[in-house]
């Protein structure tokens, strides 16, 4: 059993926290770059050049990217052949959650859903646990923001609706969302499993690299089409008008029920924040 | 599209020149307000007491800053979906309220108060709160504490940048997304 002490787990969780919410990742500055140089409208430029000044003043000030520095929310891989010592691992991501959040000014948006009362320190996080061969523990974080999760939903299509039926829920979704989510926006994709599995596997989705393709030529076709489709719709940077409506799209096909076909759609902003690290 | 230089408190006269798509660079005392302090303004009204800001001519901007490190009067400040203050803002303009700032859409009965009020729904640019927060050069937290991000802020701000969303003429700058008939 490979050991891996408490103290590294809560300062790497700390560590990315502040670091997703002041350094753009690569991929989403490239793709913001792109959309810059293919935008024809000086609305949907001016967006995208301040989005990429705002990147630019975060990384220099670590102010974070966006006020909203999302609920914490992690998937964690852990190895079989790993040990954690001094604590329990729910608990270490939540203090490192508590410590990145405080030294890192980001703001804590964790409340009671009824009286809504702030938690006051960005807990709970919302973590996903997973059990993996190896002797390593991978925890992967993503800044989910209040304003594109609201435009996600979850339905259960039936099996006769197929590929069609898919398209064609996403599709009204991203229109009847426009400019809410801060378009252009990444739009994670879950087909399959169960109710609650579909919207979890969405979510993780959005984790992939926006440049990447999907393994799967099938699942790859699907992902290429959906975002000519929805870049189509010509919503734009921040619903102004123009040709990036999104970013990327990110499937994930699971098998699922005979009488189902779930399907989950999970949209993110352009302020496409996560971080990983291999402990 | 034109663009104009404007100062609070804002007036009828600021409100009826602009139209949907032009630019404002607004300079003054603005106040944030989001979901939970809206709430609590309207326990106030509804109570007969008074708010903590003068409504008339007032602009109202619709977020919830990051803390503020040391050194920086405010934290990374962009605006929060507006959509969420719609059950609001129609009586904040009958009181008064001559804008407010946020992102997203707003109801057909906003449209139509701002219209009868002569008020203007302004964008600032989602996800550019660090750019922003450049504009805001004081931040004072002058009521609901205990909210915490979501506290009322009075907030000087200079030539704070704005687009016209929703102008009071009937003008919207948001485009219809491009669906297929069939859809």
């Amino acid at each position: 059993m490979r050991e891996i002490q408490a103290a590294d787990i809560v300062e790497a969780v700390a560590t990315m926290c502040i670091k997703a919410n002041t350094e753009l990742p690569q991929d989403v500055r490239n793709k913001l770059e792109q959309a810059m140089a293919e935008e024809t409208s000086s609305s949907a430029k001016e967006v995208l050049r301040q989005l990429l000044e705002n990147a630019d003043l975060s990384m220099e000030t670590k102010l974070p990217l966006c006020q909203d520095c999302g609920l914490a929310v992690y998937y964690v891989e852990v190895g079989d052949d790993c040990k954690i010592v001094g604590g329990n691992l729910r608990d270490l991501i939540n203090e490192g959650t508590r410590k990145g959040y405080d030294e890192g000014f980001l703001r804590k948006s964790a409340c009671d859903p009824l009286t809504r009362a702030n938690t006051g320190d960005g807990t709970p996080a919302v973590i996903h646990f997973d059990m993996v061969p190896g002797d390593k523990l991978k925890i992967s974080y993503m800044a989910k923001g209040g304003g594109a999760e609201n435009m996600s939903r979850v339905t259960m299509l039936a099996p006769a609706q197929g590929w069609e039926g898919i398209k064609k829920f996403v599709i009204n979704r991203v229109a009847e969302a426009g400019p809410n989510p801060c378009p252009p926006t990444v739009i994670g994709i879950g087909i399959g499993g169960t109710f609650e599995h579909a919207a979890k596997i969405a979510k993780s989705s959005l984790l992939r690299e926006l440049d990447d393709t999907h393994p799967e030529p099938r699942v790859a076709e699907m992902e290429k089409e959906l975002e000519e489709a929805l870049n189509g719709l010509g919503i734009g940077p921040m619903g102004l008008g123009g040709k990036t409506t999104v970013l990327g799209v990110k499937i994930t096909m699971e098998p699922c029920h005979l009488a189902s076909l779930p399907l989950a759609v999970n949209v993110q902003c352009h302020s496409q924040r996560h971080e990983e690290v291999v402990l | 599209m034109a663009e104009y230089k404007l100062t609070t408190p804002l007036t009828d006269e600021d409100m009826v020149q602009l139209k949907a798509g032009d630019v404002v660079f607004l300079t003054g005392t603005i106040h944030s307000a989001r979901d939970a302090a809206h709430k609590k303004l309207f326990d106030l009204l509804d109570a007969g007491k008074e708010l903590p800001f003068e409504l008339e001519g007032s602009a109202i901007y619709y977020v919830g800053p990051s803390p503020a490190p040391p050194g920086r009067p405010i934290g990374s400040a962009g605006p929060t979906t507006s959509y969420r203050m719609d059950t609001y803002a129609p009586r904040l303009h009958s009181l008064g309220m001559k804008a407010s700032i946020g992102k997203g859409k707003r109801s057909d009965e906003v449209k139509a108060v701002m219209k009868e009020y002569k008020g203007v729904y302004f964008g600032a640019t989602g996800g550019a709160g660090a750019l922003l927060s450049n504009s805001i050069v004081e931040s004072t937290v002058i009521a609901f504490e205990e909210l915490g991000p979501e506290a009322i802020r009075a907030m000087k701000v200079k030539d704070f940048p704005l687009l016209v969303i929703n102008d009071c003429h009937g003008g919207e700058l948001y485009v219809k997304p491009k669906l297929d008939s069939e859809e």
